[in-house]
């Protein structure tokens, strides 16, 4: 740990009532979101959602028209980028290509006064800790993609920033080292204990990485919560849809508030008196029951015929008609002592989903 | 398989089948070029006049061009308008070109249009307009006006140069610098003039060249003591023509050609980077 800047202390974010426009268009609609102190949070929506200018007003590259922003106890909203303290990590990592790996690493230090023999100390240090050690004296064009990552990382960290944002810095890499990079980075967070914000689009990246989940849509942030809570317990169909797999099956209402699926009683709305209803079903959730199974105090069964099949590697995805309109999809594993399908295409087949796993949200199906 | 029936490169007709293409191309090459390299053989001349081809060959003229105080003062005068433009024309260049592309407002066709009718508008309207314009203000014959007005004919040049150079440059650079703790200004410097430092260099080039060139408004606004090299060039040819035209010529051919390959040199140095 004798690379880790001393004096570092991680700084709350606290976001009220930010909006920006452009045009009609609200890119942030009166958003409020807390970052704790040394935690690491992950805005997660689609493209045009908002998370990225929501990223660029924390690290002041765009004005919101209100709102306010804290770091700390300190309001940053009229503060210039330069003067935030904060480290950033692009998605193009924007290593400068006229400088060698320890005067890209070195620049934060050299703006902030520090030279010589201190600097040459704490650019090694931060090399070391992405396990570049010994690189300095590169180009940039003779790194990989990987190391240019990391490259791009030490820079954003070694003058010892209180927030670091990044903006779906991994997403240029391909799928294996975006994995290794994404285990990586959560020990990188964890050693250096900086609040970090991360942008992405790409859900299992979020459920990876992230201590706390914000997911933005349409300039508003429709959720936020661990990786676990957002899978198990999506606040509506946009946040069910977007992270997992997912098929809705529309619910009814009786006037006790029972909620069913063709007459399956499923759950309970309680005093919420909205009348339309969803269920959620993640195709992994699903199993395949005995022909005889039927619904009881464990599991919902739902009975179909089986459409289609598909080998996917790692796991098998089957498609099955409960009635002409609905096709369920379950996935199943592929080792040996998992349930087969059940038959071939066109069989009658039963599938069964565990009380447990039932995930009900309030409104309809529509996204 | 001689060359006739070999083909160009391994997936194209052979150069047989191409041969129209060759001669075409040369014959086009040689429209453009030969009007321009006929002056080379005549500023060797003897003779007292313009003569293609000469019939005796000398230096004289060359001579006659070093040793007259007056073509030795517009050549300074070129030089000195040139280089003044240069300084304009660049750097307002450099910051239009920045702001335009940076910029999202609304505005941004509009004023990238007005600023590049210089190069759109006949150059003799231009002229004319400036030397009314200046003889209200007492700027006709004078190295400022001169200097002002060529400016304007450059830095249309200076613009699309320079925005070409920024488009393959990626600005979230200077993003990052500015998050690193470098103001906008700072960062500019550091970041990103370094890497468009080619762009650049080829703006104040082709900046000092439209002037060094240019005769049209010289004409007009300059005069006396601050006339350039290309109106004493006008005047001589109408006046009296000998061959020191021919060789001034020469030499304006040699160190606008060396620019110009100095500037292509840049910029495929420039895009290797």
């Amino acid at each position: 740990m004798t690379d880790v800047p001393q004096g570092t202390t991680a700084l709350p974010i606290r976001i009220r009532d930010l909006t920006k426009r452009y045009g009609s268009v609200y890119a942030l609609n009166s958003v409020d979101l807390d970052v704790h102190s040394g935690e690491f949070l992950t805005l997660l929506g689609p493209s045009g959602s908002g998370k990225t200018t929501l990223l660029m007003a924390i690290a002041g590259f765009n004005r919101p028209d209100s709102g306010s922003i804290r770091f700390g106890q300190d309001e940053v909203i009229l503060t210039p980028p330069h003067k935030r303290e904060v480290g950033m990590v692009f998605q193009s990592y924007a290593l400068f290509p006229h400088m060698n790996v320890a005067e890209n690493i070195g620049f934060p230090l050299k703006l902030r006064g520090i030279s010589g023999a201190e600097r040459a100390m704490r650019v090694e240090g931060a090399l070391e800790t992405v396990q570049l050690s010994g690189f300095g004296a590169r180009n940039i064009d003779q790194l990989s993609g990987g190391q240019r990552q990391r490259v791009a990382l030490a820079r954003a960290f070694v003058f010892g920033p209180r927030i670091l944002l990044m903006d779906e810095p991994l997403s240029a890499l391909d799928k294996k080292l975006r994995e290794r990079m994404q285990i990586e980075l959560k020990h990188l967070h964890r050693k250096l204990g900086v609040t970090t914000v991360y942008v992405t689009h790409d859900q299992r990246e979020a459920l990876t990485m992230s201590d706390r989940i914000a997911v933005i849509n349409d300039g508003e942030l429709v959720q936020l919560d661990a990786p676990e809570a957002i899978y198990n317990c999506p606040a509506n169909a946009f946040v069910a849809d977007f992270i997992g797999e997912s098929t809705m099956l529309p619910l009814t209402r009786d006037d006790a508030g029972a909620l069913s699926f063709r007459g399956q009683k499923v759950g309970d709305a309680g005093t919420d008196q909205a009348k339309d209803w969803t269920l959620v079903v993640r195709p992994e959730r699903l199993f395949f029951a005995g022909a005889g199974a039927e619904t009881d105090d464990q599991a919902i069964v739902l009975k179909g015929v089986l459409r289609e099949s598909v080998f996917q590697g790692e796991s098998e995805m089957a498609l099955v008609a409960i009635d002409d309109a609905t096709e369920v999809a379950v996935r199943f594993g592929t080792s040996g002592r998992a349930s087969p399908a059940g038959g071939s295409t066109g069989d009658q087949v039963s599938i069964g989903l565990d009380r447990s796993d039932v995930i009900i949200i309030p409104g309809g199906q529509a996204v | 398989m001689n060359w006739w029936s070999r083909p160009a490169a391994d997936t194209q007709i052979t150069h047989g089948r191409r041969l129209w293409l060759y001669v075409l191309s040369a014959i086009i090459m040689l429209l453009l070029v030969a009007p321009t390299l006929i002056v080379v053989p005549m500023s060797f001349s003897d003779s007292q006049y313009l003569e293609f081809p000469p019939s005796t060959w000398s230096l004289r003229w060359y001579e006659e061009y070093l040793g007259s105080s007056k073509w030795m003062r517009a050549t300074a005068t070129s030089f000195q308008v040139g280089f003044l433009t240069m300084l304009v024309a660049t750097p307002l260049g450099i910051m239009a070109a920045y702001a335009l592309f940076v910029s999202r407002h609304r505005a941004t066709r509009a004023i990238f249009l007005l600023l590049i009718t210089p190069m759109i508008v006949p150059v003799i309207l231009i002229a004319i307009g400036t030397f009314y314009a200046y003889g209200r203000v007492g700027m006709n014959n004078t190295i400022a006006g001169l200097v002002l007005a060529h400016s304007a004919l450059a830095l249309p040049i200076a613009i699309i140069v320079i925005t070409a150079g920024l488009r393959s440059y990626d600005l979230s650079q200077e993003q990052v610098a500015r998050s690193l703790g470098a103001t906008r200004t700072r960062a500019f410097f550091l970041i990103t003039l370094p890497q468009i430092r080619f762009s650049v260099i080829t703006a104040a080039l082709l900046s000092f060249l439209t002037s060094f060139d240019e005769v049209i408004i010289a004409i007009f606004v300059s005069g006396g003591a601050n006339a350039t090299l290309t109106k004493h060039m006008f005047a001589a040819l109408r006046d009296y023509i000998d061959p020191t035209i021919a060789a001034i010529s020469t030499i304006m051919v040699i160190l606008s050609s060396a620019l110009l390959l100095l500037t292509q040199f840049l910029g495929s140095k420039g895009k290797r980077n």
